[in-house]
């Protein structure tokens, strides 16, 4: 089983969204969040002074899966956010020990 | 003739505390912009302020102010006579007897000027937001609308010396605007830019308000509250001629403040490469503060003209203030001071009674009692108890130090 955390463009949520679950990602956490990357802050001005924005709004969206799934899930999520322009986000994969469903306490690969 | 003067005192007193209704609105006004032009915590603060000093402008106008400003004034004067509250209401029989010329009730008058002293007071809260003592403010606000500002009234509206030195200011550009920009100008001095505003080379920082919507809303209320300011300052509406000139201001205020906001705003997308919705807003005060000296003589395509060159006026001068590291919020300096003097001086295009120097005279006979007088009932302020917050409190914000109530306290701060 494998972790998804993906960081993507707010504007894109939906494509994304839409693209994981053509694939049959049953679920998936979505929070909002500031950051950057190779993109970096970039200057505003207010009032005609300037002002630095370090950290620009993004998406992120976890999504659990079996490891069946897991080229599929990457390259929906590429193609779906990619813009081609800098500050597209990046995918992290990591493996996942163990996973419960609460309700009825099904484990594993069952349980995704 | 005897029913139509009852009838014409009875209209020109209602249109004139309708118009006086309308300019305590922009109370709130201010109170919006100020609200949206500073940081989330401080927003308690600044509307604790606004509320106050409408309600001490009220109180020492009726106590002091009122007689200082118009009763027992010698023509030509310069020194104030001191009084307490409103004299007599006019009679029944005084008013027949006047034939018409006493056509409003002296309770609307007090009402209506009282108004503007709150206006002129609502200036000093914007410039001075965000590291102000709340209670050093108040002080200041008792003595502003106390003294400091009917002196300088009773010059001009009450009779005093710069009626008879030729000054002249319809509704107030000097009289309220600038007069409250001189006070928020001496504050600011001896209080000093907000913790972080400029760095140490000289570098200005920029500190964005935190909520447009409701400094829209402000700016709105504000124009929404000057039909009456300057509508109301024609005084009487009851025969043709004099209707015709309510309706005239109505048209010139308005599209001066058009004027100026599509000024500032096509202005600052050049300058800074953005629309700045802030600097519309303040253009647009601008234009209304800029009319304001004269909207009646002047066709509706001057006044266009007149407001915007105010809001071209303001955009520069919030930048140049900035420079001299004289920080002003909300920019009411630039709005009321700059686009003031701007609007004073216009006078004389359109008002043939009206002479430069006469004008002169008035800026600098304004000018020079009100920043003075301030400068020095704030000195004693920042001496004695002091009127500026902690460093700590400050970075607290006066929200939870001044008035520990939080404008906004189930979000979190990003």
């Amino acid at each position: 089983m494998k972790l998804i955390t993906t960081i993507i463009k707010p504007f894109k949520l939906d494509d994304v969204r839409e693209a994981l679950s053509e694939i049959g990602v049953a679920g998936m956490t979505v929070t909002e969040v500031k950051g950057f990357g190779r993109q970096k802050g970039h200057t505003e001005l207010y009032r005609g002074a300037e002002y630095v924005v370090d950290f620009l709004p993004k998406v992120k969206i976890e999504v659990a899966i079996g490891d069946d799934l897991l080229d599929q899930c990457l390259d929906a999520i590429r193609t779906s956010a990619n813009t081609g322009k800098v500050g597209d986000g990046k995918v992290f994969v990591t493996s996942l020990e163990e996973v419960v469903r609460i309700r009825t306490g099904e484990t594993g690969p069952d349980a995704v | 003739m005897e029913d139509l003067i009852q009838t014409n005192y009875a209209l020109d007193t209602f249109y004139f505390l309708v118009m006086g209704v309308l300019v305590m609105f922009m109370a709130c006004g201010f109170s919006m912009l100020e609200s949206g032009m500073v940081r989330a915590k401080n927003t308690a603060e600044i509307l604790t302020k606004n509320v106050s000093l409408y309600s001490i402008a009220c109180i020492m106008y009726l106590l002091v102010g009122y007689y200082i400003m118009y009763e027992n004034v010698d023509t030509g004067s310069i020194l104030p006579s001191f009084g307490t509250l409103i004299g007599a209401e006019n009679t029944v029989e005084s008013t027949l007897a006047s034939g018409g010329d006493t056509y409003y009730s002296k309770r609307s008058d007090y009402f209506f000027q009282v108004v503007f002293v709150a206006t002129a007071m609502s200036i000093v809260s914007g410039a001075v937001a965000e590291r102000m003592k709340l209670w050093a403010f108040m002080i200041f606000a008792v003595v502003m609308t106390g003294l400091i500002y009917p002196v300088q009234g009773m010059w001009t509206w009450g009779g005093g010396w710069l009626s008879e030195a030729g000054y002249s200011d319809f509704a107030g550009s000097g009289i309220v605007h600038m007069c409250g920009a001189a006070a928020a100008l001496a504050g600011v001095i001896l209080l000093g830019p907000r913790a972080g505003k400029y760095g140490p080379d000289g570098r200005i920082n920029a500190i964005p308000g935190c909520n447009m919507p409701l400094a829209t809303l402000g700016m709105f209320v504000l124009w929404f509250g000057w039909f009456g300011f300057n509508g109301g300052s024609e005084l009487k509406l009851s025969n043709i001629d004099e209707a015709n000139a309510v309706a005239q201001v109505f048209v010139n205020t308005n599209i001066a403040a058009c004027g100026g906001l599509v000024a500032a705003l096509i202005l600052a997308h050049i300058w800074f490469g953005k629309a700045d919705l802030t600097m519309a807003l303040n253009g647009a005060l601008a234009g209304l503060v800029a009319i304001t000296a004269d909207p009646l003589s002047g066709t509706a395509f001057w006044s266009m003209i007149i407001g915007a060159v105010g809001g071209l006026i303001v955009v520069p001068s919030i930048v140049l203030l900035d420079k001299l590291q004289i920080d002003d919020p909300v920019g009411a300096i630039s709005v009321h001071g700059v686009a003031g003097i701007w609007g004073i001086l216009a006078v004389v295009f359109n008002n043939p009674d009206a002479t430069i120097v006469g004008q002169l005279t008035g800026i600098v006979g304004i000018f020079a009692w009100v920043f003075l007088a301030s400068l020095a009932v704030w000195a004693i302020l920042k001496f004695t108890m002091g009127i500026r917050l902690s460093e700590e409190d400050e970075e607290v914000g006066a929200d939870i130090s001044e008035t520990g109530i939080e404008a906004y306290p189930e979000f979190a701060q990003s």
